[in-house]
């Protein structure tokens, strides 16, 4: 994070003095055509991806313009299509999950880089790495049969009792729904941000801490003062990734989120998220007007990711400048 | 080094084979995964019997099915619903041709559930299944439910609805029943392969919705008929046009086609839920072959003509151990004689 730029030893004549023959033959000039290349191929293909979304969604664009974003029937024999059922079911199961997940992967990151010996937290990162593997339908299977029956029988019991008074935990639940959706997506993205985290963590360098340590510091205050600070950009990464996978995350959240197109307060409420109805539909979406429409959700969520994205980032910007020890 | 040589023959031999077989001709076909069991035992079957034939066929969903097969980019498509006006149109302006339908097997779509204290098979009325489905019968002790299942202890617990959330042939069927018994449903959610469902939860396939519905206590849903079979699960009988309370079985959904067979137009795109006949299962509904009439490749068009001449004949003979009922004879006849539309 915080590390100086190498200079590059450089054994013979400067750069500058060099015919571009010559460079060519040290494989300089090949290596800046060929990663520049690499690097251009990421943008190339976000463009050509948001021009295909856009040209294969103008039937719906024509039909519906504007009140695409607003409506909230889907209905293909009537091919009526609104996307707010599934931007709102895609922006709650992805904030549910930020919630829970965020605290437990950065505590978790802290005590593995901080406080664990190092031979339990190379053990304990040996483990979380192999989750961040596993595939996503076995999170949905374990969604399915674990947290849906807990949901129904633990969790909804548990807090419909004390705080059934407020909307979100108001109503009947029948185990799959908004909740179990995010409970699922936040065990999901734990793996990344305490990874992440815990690496961004550990390249903190050694003298900010014994600094801390010098003045008087506990142990714990130079963690949460100065090592936690001067990894924020990092750790805040770390959060970005799991936002990113939580947002477009398809298949465990079908399994899980009762795939109903509608707005609800309650998080027991089933919902439907962007991809997984285009998972679910876009298979047997006869009509032009129907696949059109379920191309366009795909631009919508394309958009969400760039705009939530863009606004995280921006929260970034604003604290950082309060600063903190990170570049 | 001589063994060596000789698996590296061995390899050439083996490619060259390969090659050959290879150079079969290729039939593509996209569409339905409802009869992709018996489509690919047929395809793998004819082959044995025709092996300068190869059928491949990709179960995608019928939408795409239809959608490829009009736009020429598979020889032959597969559907669960029969294509609509609009899409017959739609490939007649494309391709300068109609598209014709055949019959191959038949499916059907079971109602099941899960209330405790009930381990008996349930009756459903198609009143009851209606109502279910609008959300307006809500309790499992409903008069509508609860009369045709005298003897039958159903507590006063509210019905959870589960769909499949996925398009699907099996959900076409479903709403396409429920169409034809109850004018507020057609009026209201209408047939299709993914409709805007009044009340529910939707589970993924088959296999979803058999899930939601084993961890939902008091839910009820409907899958197609092979997996219910093949997995054990519980399922009701459902009330026919004559009356009588028919659970569905290979038997009752061929008899089901066998009924409508009289009236059977000369395009095959016809609806056989709540079909009349005494043991017919109301459920029911064929799958299709999308055929173009013409054909230009004459080699594609004769090899076509061949297969669906040996599925209406020899063909049928593999429907049932794989759990599709067989098209009835008076039908079979019919699609033989339709073989010679395609030119």
């Amino acid at each position: 994070m915080a590390t100086a730029t190498p200079t590059i030893p450089s054994a013979g004549p400067l750069p500058g003095s060099r015919s571009f023959l010559s460079r060519v033959r040290d494989g300089d000039e090949i290596a800046r055509l060929v990663t520049f290349l690499f690097a251009a191929s990421v943008v190339l293909i976000t463009i050509l991806l948001v021009y295909q979304l856009w040209v294969n969604s103008a039937l719906p664009r024509q039909k519906f313009g504007l009140r695409f974003f607003v409506t909230q029937v889907w209905d293909p024999v009537m091919d009526e299509f609104g996307a707010l059922p599934f931007v709102y079911g895609t922006v709650v199961t992805s904030a549910v999950a930020l919630l829970l997940a965020v605290p437990l992967g950065i505590g978790a990151a802290i005590f593995l880089a901080e406080l664990a010996p190092p031979r339990i937290s190379d053990a304990l990162q040996f483990l979380i790495d192999l989750l961040a593997a596993v595939p996503s339908v076995i999170y949905g299977l374990l969604g399915v049969f674990i947290v849906v029956p807990l949901m129904r029988t633990v969790i909804y019991p548990a807090l419909n009792k004390p705080f059934g008074f407020l909307p979100i935990f108001k109503g009947p639940s029948y185990g799959v729904g908004f909740l179990t959706a995010g409970i699922v997506l936040a065990i999901m993205v734990i793996p990344y941000i305490i990874s992440v985290s815990r690496e961004v963590l550990l390249s903190v360098p050694r003298d900010q801490r014994e600094a801390a340590l010098a003045v008087g510091s506990t142990r714990w205050e130079s963690t949460w003062k100065v090592v936690v600070p001067f990894a924020k950009t990092g750790i805040m990464g770390s959060i970005f990734l799991a936002l990113a996978r939580a947002l477009g995350e398809t298949m465990a959240v079908t399994m899980v989120i009762g795939n109903t197109p509608k707005i609800a307060a309650s998080l027991f409420a089933p919902g439907y998220s962007i991809a997984a109805v285009i998972a679910n539909e876009f298979t047997e979406a006869t009509g032009d007007l129907y696949l059109q429409s379920l191309i366009a959700l795909g631009l919508v969520l394309f958009l969400l990711t760039f705009i939530i994205n863009g606004l995280a980032r921006l929260l970034i910007l604003v604290t950082t400048q309060k600063g903190s020890g990170s570049d | 080094m001589k063994r060596l040589t000789g698996a590296l023959l061995a390899v050439l031999v083996l490619g060259v084979i390969l090659c050959a077989a290879q150079n079969a001709l290729l039939i593509n076909g996209a569409g339905a995964t409802f009869p992709y069991p018996i489509y690919s035992k047929w395809f793998d079957v004819y082959h044995g019997k025709n092996p300068n034939i190869q059928f491949n066929y990709q179960s995608v969903g019928s939408g795409a099915g239809i959608k490829q097969v009009t736009e020429g980019t598979v020889d032959f498509g597969a559907t669960d619903g029969p294509m609509n006006d609009e899409q017959m149109k739609a490939f007649q302006d494309k391709r300068k041709t109609s598209i014709l339908h055949f019959p191959t097997v038949l499916g059907a779509a079971v109602p099941t559930y899960n209330v405790p204290g009930v381990s008996s098979s349930l009756n459903f009325t198609p009143e009851a299944l209606a109502g279910i489905f609008l959300g307006k019968i809500t309790k499992w002790n409903d008069p509508a439910i609860a009369g045709p299942n005298k003897g039958v202890s159903l507590p006063a617990n509210d019905i959870v609805v589960v769909h499949r959330s996925d398009g699907s042939g099996t959900t076409y069927i479903w709403t396409d029943y429920l169409s034809k018994v109850s004018d507020e449903w057609k009026n209201k959610v209408s047939r299709a392969t993914s409709v805007n469902w009044p009340v529910g939860l939707g589970g993924k396939g088959n296999e979803g919705v058999t899930g939601l519905i084993k961890q939902t206590p008091n839910s009820i849903g409907y899958v197609e008929l092979i997996y219910a079979v093949q997995n054990n699960v519980t399922y009701g009988a459902v009330k026919n046009s004559a009356g009588a309370f028919i659970k569905a079985d290979l038997a009752s959904v061929s008899a089901a086609a066998a009924g409508a067979a009289k009236e059977m137009p000369d395009d095959f795109r016809v609806s056989i839920t709540n079909a009349p006949g005494k043991t017919a299962y109301p459920i029911s509904s064929f799958t299709w072959l999308l055929i173009p009439a013409k054909i230009d490749d004459a080699g594609k068009r004769d090899a076509i003509k061949g297969f669906l001449k040996w599925m209406v004949s020899d063909g049928q003979g593999y429907a049932e151990s794989l759990s599709y009922a067989k098209l009835p004879n008076e039908v079979a006849q019919k699609v033989e004689k339709a073989i010679n539309n395609v030119q």
